[in-house]
């Protein structure tokens, strides 16, 4: 087995990481090993080493050659590949494609479903309650029940009302 | 101030008494957070830091929890005090390497712990003696909700709270507990059981947290994943597996005591042997020694003996808790034979174990105390 990194000699050094359901494996040669930090406890973490690798790939397919420099921090994605964290908050937008992908296979969702600042949060909740008003709506009108369909109408306008005057998220 | 003025002492920390505090050493909970619109620490240059440390740093002393603070920039701090707040867990590694720019807020009781400017703008934790997970996880959701009224923090709807490192991002949380497993380890069970709570998504790590050893039979055990999943899940996922770990440690000793009681009692007598009469020894040497004492302790080997005497020991045996008791500059060798000296001196009363456990039998003492 070839090592992964530098592709040319035998690997020597395997390191296995299970999360959830993923198992994640690097081979590498004992240069690279010890380029990586490998030996070094100090230095190293497997998480590191696998976002490391995995990140610059994704980030080279998603640009597809061309540079992304993040517009407020000019962070790039060679950088990311170094240094294994981003340049701003900025930097998930410029970089979400790339980034989407790595986050599957690092967390347990896409999506923020935990605590947020309370001026969104309301925000959230305002949106959260619009899509289920909608939902009875449809299935109000689908039963031709319009007289709660006109309340549930009113509802909704008053929700819209609300949440466009809140903080959006 | 002084630092060390401040800083709660070892004896004190030792006597602190918290729930299943014979095996967990203690629970923490951490928050990331940043500041829009500003570069992460790692990425700005020099003067953005300050900027945001002179921001973060008065709203946070000014939290009514923070009354009675220590505040201080890093780089105002020695070396040396910096080694002595990560020998402490007060804060990572990667803090204390860090200096203009970053900044520490702790508490008086020590029981809350602000990091400015390390990976993240912010890293807030609330630390607990024994498992306390929800209370700590309580205890930095209170005060994170008091930040969020003065300072914008970086949060999208869908990725949640932004963070320096995609590891972090969503919750931006990490629950932690310190445990101490001498009886996995000498039955050999801990592999399997680091193996098993990999798979379920959790870290295992050493004394120090990231890429360190195991010290001492102390092992750290966290969340990794901080998306997709709210914050109450993941405490209580830690919390069930904690459980677990608790009652396989339990286990593994009532075991040990049944059917190798000659080899525990081998291992402690030995770590009792060398620890009150050596002249020379290592940190590293020390902590595992001292670490069969515990064990020791817990399985009434010692009689009269508090666990809190160990547990204080296990500091101040450190190399920058030993190198603060002396004013000229040790070597590595002069610390050792400092050390053993110390050791030596505070063994002094401590009778030699007992050849079986006193009093009930083995087992019922190592039930967990309930």
């Amino acid at each position: 087995m070839l090592c992964c990194i530098c592709k040319e000699r035998e690997a020597t050094v395997h390191l296995t990481q299970i999360a959830g359901e993923k198992m994640q494996k690097v081979d590498l040669c004992e240069e690279c090993a010890k380029t990586k930090g490998v030996n070094d406890p100090t230095g190293f973490s497997l998480a590191d080493l696998l976002l490391g690798l995995g990140a610059s790939q994704e980030i080279e397919q998603a640009g597809g050659g061309i540079e992304v420099r993040c517009p407020r921090c000019n962070f790039t994605q060679a950088d990311f590949k170094k240094a294994g964290r981003l340049g701003c908050p900025e930097c998930y937008k410029t970089f979400s494609e790339a980034l989407e992908g790595l986050l599957k296979t690092m967390h347990k969702g896409t999506r923020h479903i935990g605590k947020a600042p309370e001026t969104l949060r309301q925000s959230r909740d305002l949106s959260d309650r619009l899509k289920t008003l909608q939902k009875k709506l449809a299935k109000a009108i689908d039963q031709e029940d319009f007289e709660e369909a006109a309340v549930l109408r009113d509802e909704i306008k008053q929700t819209t009302a609300r949440l466009s005057s809140s903080p959006a998220p | 101030m002084d630092i060390h003025e401040f800083l709660v002492p070892p004896a004190e920390t030792a006597r602190r008494k918290g729930p299943f505090d014979r095996i967990v050493m203690s629970s923490r909970v951490r928050l990331a957070r940043n500041i829009k619109d500003a570069s992460f620490p790692g990425w700005a240059k020099k003067p953005e830091r300050i900027r945001v440390l002179e921001m973060i740093r008065p709203i946070i002393e000014k939290l009514p929890e923070m009354k009675r603070s220590y505040s201080e920039a890093m780089d105002n701090l020695s070396t040396l005090d910096k080694q002595i707040l990560v020998e402490r867990h007060l804060i990572s590694r990667e803090h204390a390497a860090k200096s203009a720019g970053s900044g520490l807020v702790l508490n008086q009781d020590e029981t809350l712990c602000f990091m400015i400017n390390e990976e993240d703008h912010l890293r807030m934790q609330a630390l607990r003696p024994g498992l306390q997970l929800r209370e700590a996880w309580t205890a930095i959701d209170q005060a994170d909700s008091l930040l969020e009224k003065k300072l914008d923090y970086a949060f999208s709807a869908e990725f949640g709270y932004l963070t320096a490192c995609p590891t972090n991002i969503g919750t931006g949380i990490r629950v932690s507990a310190m445990l101490h497993l001498p009886g996995l380890v000498l039955a050999e069970q801990i592999t399997p059981i680091i193996q098993s709570v990999n798979k379920l998504g959790l870290a295992v790590r050493g004394l120090y947290g990231e890429g360190t050893e195991a010290l001492g039979n102390v092992f750290q055990v966290s969340n990794q994943m901080t998306l997709g999943e709210t914050e109450s899940a993941i405490v209580e996922r830690l919390e069930k597996v904690l459980a677990q770990i608790i009652e396989h440690e339990e286990n593994a000793r009532a075991t040990l005591l049944e059917k190798k009681p000659k080899v525990v009692f081998n291992h402690i007598g030995r770590a009792y042997g060398i620890l009150a009469n050596a002249h020379s020894i290592s940190s590293k040497e020390t902590m595992n020694l001292l670490s069969l004492m515990r064990l020791g302790v817990d399985i009434a080997l010692f009689p009269g003996v508090d666990r809190s005497l160990v547990d204080e020991l296990f500091i101040l045996t450190q190399p920058a808790h030993l190198q603060k008791q002396h004013s000229e500059k040790l070597s590595a060798e002069e610390r050792d034979l400092l050390r053993a000296d110390m050791v030596r001196n505070r063994l002094k009363p401590v009778s030699r174990p007992l050849s079986k456990p006193a009093g009930a039998s083995a087992q019922e003492l190592d039930k967990p105390e309930k």
